[in-house]
């Protein structure tokens, strides 16, 4: 059976960070990833990152995967990628079972695992909400940001929360017009950087208004929207009609960590990091040995804490089994300042309470 | 439906491909993906729910959700979102479940 001593799952923000850091010291890394490129979701982010200069701050999410490749290249002897593989079992006695084009099965035994899985679309419950033309805001952003595609001629945004707002300016950028952007609740919950900026570009953002129902036959031809009060209970006669063709669900990611669930880490549910998430060490390994996790796998945050949780991770387990890197303490103590600074101030107050609730002290980490 | 002018992105495409949607002759272009290049034709509509039949188009576009399944060269239950567009492709709307090959 194929060996490693670290397998990585995921090669998005998280998981390239953590192959780097637990390759630079010295550990065997195979990063499995299941599309045909790396870098996950940063591939479709045109716009510019905030944070410090660490994370790649006033440089294009688009830009960040060739500067984390290049940096891996650097230690290529200690690296393996494997892509268009999908990881389809974690088994108890530490197996992963790998699916590669969805034709090859076979299995790797690494030593450790990181799970840097990252996160999927949340979905809205309302009248005809399975209809073609009401996508995730991602999948408009990877349409239009990868493929060069418009999702249609005019879009009602659901959500005004970072991504909403981003992806509201690039269908602009993209010649394509939106009509509202609406969020249930009431106030903005993006920056206000991005709300001024899409304000100036003359499109409303409505807070406490939702969608109740969406209207077509095949596809999606209109949307009704209406207010809600401060109980958030629709107003009656509040009813509008908007005429769209598209309408982007942004109303947040939820966790993808399967995985960790099969394979036995406990779970809890965390709302202020969108969903299920492992119970975890301060070093990153879940309550399962040698299985550790990075990212939005283990809660909902920004891809540039993605980054910095990648690059702890991949140092805890490289560490773990025996490749501590020669200068541990130094960077260890630098990432965490920058996870700290990331979460600092009111902003990242649910993030600081989300990870309080599932982090445990382990003091020989 | 293309996007031809953009102030941040250059889209490069690759070859001209020739494809099929239920023996209709489509076009789309070498690096894209089957559903992109449906959705740049104005074809939303790529599949049918399993028991109420209701119309299916894509969701996620990253191959989570299972939303854009369809018949792709005889072989049904194919995520066109993150499957690449191939030269002669024989793409069908799935209607049910789908089989094995």
């Amino acid at each position: 059976m194929k060996t490693t001593h670290i397998a990585i799952v995921g090669g998005g923000p998280a998981g390239l960070c953590a192959a780097i850091s637990a390759a630079s010291s010295g550990a065997k890394v195979t990063v499995i990833e299941r599309s045909d490129r790396l870098g996950g979701q940063l591939v479709k982010q045109t716009h510019m990152f905030f944070g410090s200069e660490k994370q790649y701050a006033s440089t294009r999410g688009i830009d960040i995967p060739n500067i984390l490749l290049n940096e891996l290249e650097k230690y290529k002897n200690n690296i393996e990628i494997i892509r268009n593989t999908n990881v389809v079992g974690l088994y108890e006695d530490g197996i992963l079972t790998l699916l590669e084009n969805e034709e090859k099965y076979y299995k790797i035994k690494p030593s450790a695992v990181i799970v840097a899985t990252g996160a999927s679309e949340k979905f809205l419950a309302f009248e005809n909400n399975d209809l073609p033309g009401i996508y995730g805001a991602g999948a408009v952003q990877t349409l239009m940001n990868v493929y060069g595609v418009r999702p249609g001629n005019k879009v009602l945004m659901v959500g005004a929360g970072n991504i909403g707002l981003i992806v509201s300016y690039q269908l602009m950028q993209a010649g394509v017009h939106v009509e509202a952007i609406i969020d249930a609740a009431p106030k903005i919950g993006g920056y206000h950087v991005h709300a001024s900026k899409i304000r100036r570009m003359g499109i409303p953002i409505m807070t406490r208004h939702t969608v109740i129902k969406a209207i077509g036959h095949d596809f999606l031809e209109k949307a009704v929207i209406c207010q809600l009060d401060d109980k958030w209970n629709p107003i009656k006669g509040s009813e509008k009609e908007l005429d769209v063709d598209v309408m982007c669900i942004s109303v947040g990611l939820s966790p993808l960590n399967e995985l960790l669930a099969m394979a036995g880490c406990q779970m809890k549910y965390i709302p202020n990091l969108s969903g299920f998430v492992p119970v975890r060490y301060d070093n990153y390994e879940t309550t399962v040995n040698n299985l550790f996790t990075a990212g939005d796998s283990s809660g909902i945050e920004e891809a540039s804490s993605a980054m910095v949780e990648g690059y702890l991770a991949g140092l805890f387990a490289a560490k773990k089994i025996g490749h501590a890197h020669e200068n541990h303490d130094q960077l260890l103590a630098d990432y965490k300042d920058q996870l700290d600074s990331l979460r600092a101030g009111p902003e990242g107050k649910h993030i600081r309470d989300g990870v309080d609730q599932i982090e445990r002290r382990r003091d020989n980490a | 439906m293309r996007i031809d002018e953009h102030p941040i992105l250059k889209f490069e495409r690759g070859k001209k491909l020739k494809f099929t949607l239920d023996g209709k002759e489509m076009e789309g272009y070498q690096g894209e993906t089957v559903a992109a290049a449906l959705q740049a034709a104005g074809v939303k509509v790529l599949g049918q729910s399993l028991f109420k039949h209701r119309p299916r188009g894509f969701y996620c576009a990253i191959g989570n959700c299972s939303s854009c399944l369809m018949v792709v060269n005889g072989k049904s239950n194919v995520k066109t979102c993150v499957t690449m567009l191939e030269e002669g492709m024989i793409v069908e709307i799935q209607k049910g479940k789908g089989g094995l090959e």
